[in-house]
């Protein structure tokens, strides 16, 4: 660590959606910015098509708490490298929903037509696809003309892909090799740089406190992380910034403001708690090949109905039917085709309370072309609290990929009725004549989820709230918290395009923030980023 | 924060959702015994721990036996189980984090095989390790109770063991995958894991049925959205 304290105007805490967008808006309003991510810089050249153990850990990190297990993105570009990219907006009714007191949990005033806008700009940009039948993957059209056997309805799902470079490989939690996937590293974080953001990979912030340089509020400090071993510290620093936006992830913020909580004076109670993992639920079903044929009336190759499994995006199709407002709290949910890898493959049951290990299992497993899953996203109770955090990270970093979080979560009565009963929405459609014979998912002590929520959310309230519904953390001016953290409840779709345009409405408010704290920046509107690459890192 | 040490094995070994818990460490891959996997001899035996890890892989996904007096291998399904698709080798991979532990697992399991055996007087070869010497159907037996009646860090324990062979199985964790599939890994084959391009890379040009299999719900926004 050198003598001298580095300043910048902004400073801007993981380089996910969360971060990178509040990056691009501030940089392109004219703010010096820093962007500071954990994680390792890969060029898309760089991801592999490969499940030998030391390739895809390295971007993904696997972190296991009590009563919930967490997969999410290291890397730049955050999740948004490792995500399936799914881009969904959230249906109206998920903006009204209230806790168990009554009370509303989104702030009054955010509705779907709030932030529509926002998610106008976010679709613009990646830009998000429409996908026709055509693009929809066998596995997507097998639960298409499944849920209209069953009286369904069932949508292509919109994706942030580039239809026509994508190759349907199905590699997309190694990130994309073929530079199809819109992930940060293609729009947002290029055109920050294109502004002058300067983005630091392998930087883990851990405290941020008051600044002692006349003229700057926080000083953040970070570490430097080993490259080839995340474990390991290579040295230190400190900048000081007139505004932080923190967007180091569901798993990440509460754990540096709880750290943090000495230095800053006070930090709001609610920061650490009401945690989401969105509800995920995972089904699976063993499909007829026969039945998928005389049935649905599918061939994909002369003789052959499906045996697909493995081929297309992760996300193809996806029933609205159950995104009904008039349906009753709790039976309200997202059902989407997707696919996951074979390193999930232990989860499977051989029947609906089976096993999931020994004859049976394999037996299943030989059939592994003829499987689909199935994510249920349902209304759950934000019922996970972070505890002590560890003296330094996110969490204990035990392996370069994998570690232990103070995170706890106990599903209630009634998110676990909510699964049961999407559970048998599922069955009702799969089994429906037969096509298939719905499989337990859940060979596992832990709920998994890829899209933790709502550690350090936005609301009204500040006893239920950490943050201003303009994203400011309650009680300090200029700090300001735009990830998914943010987001207030499971969203009974896939997060991700909803943390965009939450960051993208945010950053009006951060750079007035910036303004106020006399930073030369222009707050009308910035153009929309361009499209191109981000290259490798620096040096 | 106290890590127990039972913690950190399972961390060190893999998560409950069969995702790795695997550092990538600068060492090569440390694949300390030859013989083991789809390689081991006709007619060969392996030593005691190894035994025993080839028992507790060959509990989880069964397989056919490599040779006559096979102990390892109960010969419970047919066709090449984990063993067979190198699930010793990729314990012992260096990247996977867990070689070191495999001692102290191995000793906890025949500590639980025996127990199991005393309660339920079954006599055990003294020959043979402890698990090894239990028939297929006990050593199942005694699995589903390690992992699915025991609680916290120890269930997770025995679960994350548990992963350690589903990943050499289903994901050939310590090869190049390309490489697995080409060269016909065991567990790859079974799932019919698609070949890849010449590149080494995966593209299936031929991707969907191409036709409308679903009406939309009817009040989907212009741009594909639920309402």
């Amino acid at each position: 660590m050198s003598g001298a304290i580095e300043t910048t105007d902004v400073l801007v805490v993981g380089s996910g959606p969360g971060g990178s967008i509040p990056a691009y808006r501030l940089a392109a309003a004219g703010a010096k910015v820093v962007v500071l991510e954990r994680g390792p810089w890969l060029a898309t050249e760089e991801f592999t098509h490969d499940l030998r153990i030391d390739t895809y850990t390295r971007i993904v990190d696997y972190i296991t708490a009590n009563g919930v297990s967490v997969v999410a993105g290291n890397c730049v570009g955050g999740s948004s490298v490792v995500y399936f990219a799914g881009a969904l907006r959230t249906p109206s009714f998920v903006f009204n929903r209230r806790d168990t007191a009554g009370h509303r949990i989104w702030p009054k005033s955010m509705s779907r037509s709030a932030l529509d806008p926002w998610y106008d700009l976010v679709e613009h940009t990646l830009p998000v696809a429409q996908q026709s039948w055509d693009d929809v993957p066998f596995a997507g059209g097998v639960w298409a003309a499944a849920c209209h056997n069953a009286g369904h309805t069932c949508n292509p799902v919109p994706v942030a892909v580039d239809l026509a470079k994508c190759t349907n490989c199905n590699w997309m939690l190694n990130g994309c090799r073929f530079g199809a996937k819109r992930s940060m590293l293609l729009n947002y974080l290029p055109a920050a740089r294109a502004h002058g953001a300067d983005i630091r990979a392998l930087h883990e912030v851990q405290t941020i406190g008051p600044a002692t340089t006349s003229g700057y509020r926080y000083q953040v400090t970070y570490t430097n992380v080993d490259g080839s071993d995340y474990r390991v510290t290579t040295g230190g620093g400190v900048i000081e910034a007139k505004v932080v936006v923190l967007a180091a992830g569901a798993m990440a913020t509460p754990a540096i403001l709880q750290r943090s909580a000495p230095l800053l004076g006070k930090v709001p109670t609610a920061a650490g708690r009401y945690f989401s993992p969105n509800g995920d639920r995972v089904s699976m079903a063993l499909l007829d090949e026969k039945k998928l044929h005389h049935v649905l009336g599918l061939q994909r190759k002369p003789g052959v109905a499906y045996e697909a499994f493995p081929i297309g995006k992760p996300i193809g199709s996806m029933t609205y039917d159950f995104l009904d407002h008039r349906r009753s709290a709790g039976s309200r949910y997202g059902l989407q085709q997707i696919y996951f890898p074979t390193i999930t493959n232990i989860l499977p049951e051989s029947h609906a309370h089976g096993e999931w290990f020994g004859p049976a299992k394999k037996h299943l497993t030989d059939q592994w072309r003829s499987w689909l899953t199935v994510l249920a996203m349902v209304e759950d109770g934000n019922e996970g609290v972070f505890g002590t955090p560890p003296p330094t990270g996110a969490f204990t970093r035990i392996d370069a990929a994998a570690g232990l979080s103070s995170l706890s979560y106990r599903p209630t009565r009634a998110t676990r009725k909510a699964w049961a009963e999407s559970d048998a929405s599922i069955r009702k459609i799969i089994e429906k004549d037969g096509v298939g014979k719905h499989l337990g998912w859940t060979a596992t002590p832990n709920t998994l989820t890829a899209h933790p929520l709502s550690s350090c959310r936005i609301g009204d309230h500040a006893a239920t709230s950490a943050c201003t519904p303009d994203h400011q953390l309650r009680g300090h001016d200029g700090l300001f918290v735009t990830d998914g953290s943010s987001v207030p409840t499971s969203l009974c779709v896939n997060p991700s395009l909803t943390i965009a345009a939450l960051a993208e409405r945010a950053s009006r408010h951060v750079v007035k923030a910036a303004a106020k704290a006399g930073i030369k920046v222009h707050t009308g509107k910035t153009p929309p980023p361009g499209r191109g690459s981000l290259g490798r890192a620096p040096g | 924060m106290a890590l127990t040490r039972r913690q950190v094995l399972w961390l060190a070994a893999i998560g409950s959702a069969g995702v790795p818990a695997a550092a990538y460490a600068k060492t090569p891959a440390a694949h300390a015994r030859p013989r083991t996997g789809s390689g081991t001899p006709l007619g060969t035996t392996s030593d005691p721990p190894t035994m025993t890890l080839e028992a507790w892989a060959d509990t989880l996904i069964p397989g056919r036996k490599r040779y006559a007096d096979d102990y390892a291998i109960a010969g419970a399904a047919r066709g090449a189980g984990a063993v067979q698709a190198g699930a010793v080798d990729f314990m012992q991979f260096g990247p996977t984090g867990v070689s070191e532990s495999l001692p102290a697992f191995v000793t906890a399991l025949s500590a639980e095989a025996t127990s199991y055996a005393s309660s339920h007087r079954l006599m055990l070869d003294p020959t043979l390790p402890p698990f090894v010497a239990l028939r297929y159907h006990d050593r199942k037996t005694l699995v589903a109770s390690l992992t699915e009646q025991t609680s916290g860090d120890q269930q997770l324990l025995w679960f994350a063991f548990s992963g350690l062979v589903f990943l050499a199985y289903h994901t050939a964790g310590h090869l190049h995958t390309a490489h697995a599939v080409r060269s016909g890994h065991p567990g790859l084959k079974a799932l019919g894991f698609p070949k890849p391009d010449a590149d080494d890379l995966w593209r299936f040009p031929h991707f969907s049925y191409r036709r409308k299999l679903a009406h939309r719900h009817p009040k989907t926004t212009r741009t594909g959205q639920p309402a």
